[in-house]
């Protein structure tokens, strides 16, 4: 008895659906065994972590606070893995973004306009965008790898980061904190449920994932977005201009990556600060392909991963577990995601090899 | 006149290549065969953060260098089993195994935090040490300076000389020609990734053993990813790594140094140095596109299942 995996003729839609729920189920059975190793009681730090922190109306919207970033961001990525344009520097862009809103935001300390948020966020989508032009220009002028030059500039950008706040924006009544000065409230995102910390922000992602639906299902883009992912040659025969979607996809993630940037400092921190993002840019790459490049998906996909986010500052507290935990969970999410994902395109077979059937022609 | 600074510089930026060295020779070997793994990163923080934790318990330089191999091939081997059986695309797995090493690194690292260890001994052959410039620098280096360069003559040995060497480049050019004539692709690939892993491992290991003896977490600092840009630099070439690793190396030493000189340059805008430096590097290498497909493996990210 043996066990293959043998090709299926055509895709499995349930298992499309169907493999984030295994991946999430096996995660939740590893957190289990790794609370055991860790020395803590399994079940009720699996309570603590994911059940605890959206037990309140305090905690949902925490959650959203959260989930805006990784859900913009993973929606503008999810453009580009289908055409296989692999952006991976969305922190940087996320960082240099929250930079150009923010720096708005200090240039113009004392305006008492209403147009200095939106100035703001226009700033950040082009600072995201400009970031993300790197790696656009350099693929389709150079052929080099985006993979490898977008995430260089990460580490470019959290420099630029911390250069700007240890010298030039340092706020001038900071006790020589490595901080800028807090934003006026004209540069504050509004909060729309009072009490708490949920801005403005969480309904433009809703907005956002609304508006890239239409556009994936409708639009000529979408279109030449998934065929060049599916079938390059096919693309190239049908004379859809490839380097053009290389520039679409980089525009709309690098934007959408610098808008979040933007949020996240005009929204929960309100300065500039050294840490801005605890990794959402990489972490909304595990919330694209667990939306499954959806931009349905990464809704549900981003609020639980915020949700890992919740609940490791939860098992820091309540159980003293330190809240690496959380990357070890979103790490293992996309493992048992990419493993279970090959049922979609196989199954399972038990027994003997079938017999080797030749076909005529080429087979590929 | 010899300068006093000299061997001492020369010294600093062999340690600050010896990590690269290791991952990019662990990496050619991995893609001629035609496998992608973007999972240096995450293996290099395992190995580095295993290689540690042993060190600082049991005390012994010997059983860290092995544990850190060791980590990085567990998390080749989590590589191996989901892009070679499951058949999973490459390019989110290695993704996968960067966020997830980083993660359980420091899960594992908290509590190392702190301590520190006794760095490994270094080669000490009585009068020869002592001699100017080479005796340091060739017969005083510890015991993964000498296995990295070694590994470099491996490497090309193996790949050029031995049949074993001609079955993975075969199977990295073309799997399905080397897969009717009889030649296992999954297993050659495998044992490829399985190297690739321990490689990894020990250039993570010789970081935080040697480099900078202690544990902080991502002290990789994205390393990982440059030694999967210095692949491209050498076009798959071991000889041609070790070059442009001891560059790199050689590039984030001077910037420390001009750091020290105390030129009025923000001490940031220098540390971006090697990174950029990475992306000018690739650009050249890459902008000829009919060179750069002629040195890369042809089949190189391409999932081979036997019956399709």
């Amino acid at each position: 008895m043996a066990i293959r995996l043998e090709p299926r003729g055509e895709v499995s839609q349930g298992m499309i659906y169907g493999s984030p729920l295994v991946a999430v189920a096996a995660t939740l059975v590893s957190g289990l065994v790794l609370f055991a190793i860790l020395g803590v009681s399994p079940l009720d730090a699996l309570f603590t972590f994911f059940i605890s922190p959206v037990s309140s109306l305090d905690g949902w919207t925490e959650l959203f606070v959260k989930a805006t970033p990784l859900v913009l961001i993973a929606v503008g990525l999810s453009f580009g893995f289908q055409a296989n344009v692999w952006n991976i520097g969305a922190e940087g862009q996320l960082t240099i973004g929250a930079l150009a809103g923010g720096g708005l935001a200090l240039l113009f300390f004392e305006a008492e306009s209403v147009l200095l948020l939106p100035a703001m966020m226009i700033a950040g989508i082009l600072g995201g965008m400009a970031w993300a032009a790197i790696p656009a220009f350099l693929k389709t002028k150079y052929n080099t790898n985006e993979i490898l030059t977008s995430l260089m500039l990460v580490y470019v950008g959290l420099l630029v980061l911390s250069w700007l706040i240890h010298g030039p924006w340092k706020s001038p009544d900071g006790m020589n904190f490595p901080e800028s000065r807090l934003f006026h409230d004209q540069a504050t995102l509004p909060v729309f449920v009072s009490e708490t910390r949920l801005h403005i922000g969480w309904l433009i992602a809703l907005a956002v994932v609304l508006t890239s639906w239409i556009v994936m299902a409708r639009h000529i883009i979408g279109f030449q977005v998934k065929v060049i992912g599916m079938a390059p040659m096919a693309a190239r025969f049908a004379g859809f201009n490839e380097n053009k979607v290389i520039w679409i996809a980089l525009m709309i993630s690098g934007g959408l990556a610098g808008f979040a940037g933007m949020i996240e400092v005009s929204g929960p921190i309100g300065k500039i600060q050294p840490m801005i993002s605890p990794g959402y840019g990489f972490t909304a790459i595990i919330v694209a392909f667990l939306g499954r490049l959806h931009p349905v998906g990464v809704l549900f996909a981003g609020m639980l991963m915020a949700l890992t986010y919740l609940g490791g500052d939860a098992a820091q507290i309540e159980l003293n577990l330190p809240n690496a935990v959380t990357g070890v969970f979103q790490g293992m999410l996309l493992f048992y995601l990419l493993a279970s994902d090959v049922l979609v395109k196989y199954q399972i077979r038990l027994g003997p090899s079938a017999p080797i059937v030749f076909k005529a022609g080429p087979s590929k | 006149m010899i300068p006093d600074w000299l061997t001492p510089a020369i010294m600093t930026i062999i340690t600050a290549s010896t990590p690269l060295v290791f991952a990019a020779v662990g990496e050619i070997m991995v893609e001629k065969s035609g496998v992608l793994n973007l999972g240096v990163e995450g293996m290099m923080i395992m190995g580095a953060v295993a290689a540690f934790a042993i060190g600082v318990t049991t005390g012994s330089a010997t059983l860290a260098i092995l544990f850190g191999a060791l980590a990085g091939l567990v998390l080749a081997l989590i590589f191996g089993l989901l892009t070679l059986n499951l058949r999973a695309n490459q390019v989110a797995t290695g993704l996968a195994l960067t966020l997830f090493g980083l993660g359980l690194s420091a899960l594992i690292g908290h509590s190392f935090v702190g301590e520190t260890f006794s760095g490994l001994p270094k080669l000490d052959i009585p009068f020869i040490s002592k001699l100017p410039i080479i005796g340091p620098l060739v017969f005083g280096q510890d015991v993964l300076v000498y296995m990295s360069v070694a590994s470099v003559f491996f490497a090309g040995w193996f790949l050029n000389k031995t049949r074993w060497g001609l079955v993975l480049r075969a199977v990295g050019e073309n799997h399905d020609a080397a897969h009717a004539i009889g030649h296992p692709v999954n297993f050659v690939r495998m044992m490829a990734v399985l190297f690739g892993g321990s490689m990894a491992g020990l250039g993570g290991a010789y970081l935080s053993l040697a480099y900078t003896p202690l544990w902080v977490e991502n002290m990789t600092a994205g390393r990982g990813w440059i030694a999967l840009a210095l692949v491209v630099f050498a076009s798959w070439r071991p000889g041609r790594a070790i070059f442009g690793a001891y560059l790199f190396g050689g590039i984030t030493i001077l910037q420390l140094h001009v750091q020290g000189f105390g030129v009025a340059i923000a001490p940031q805008l220098m540390s971006m140095l090697p990174y950029l430096a990475t992306i000018v590097v690739l650009v050249l290498i890459s902008h000829d596109v009919n060179r750069f497909k002629l040195s890369a493996p042809a089949c190189l990210g391409k999932t081979f299942h036997p019956s399709q």
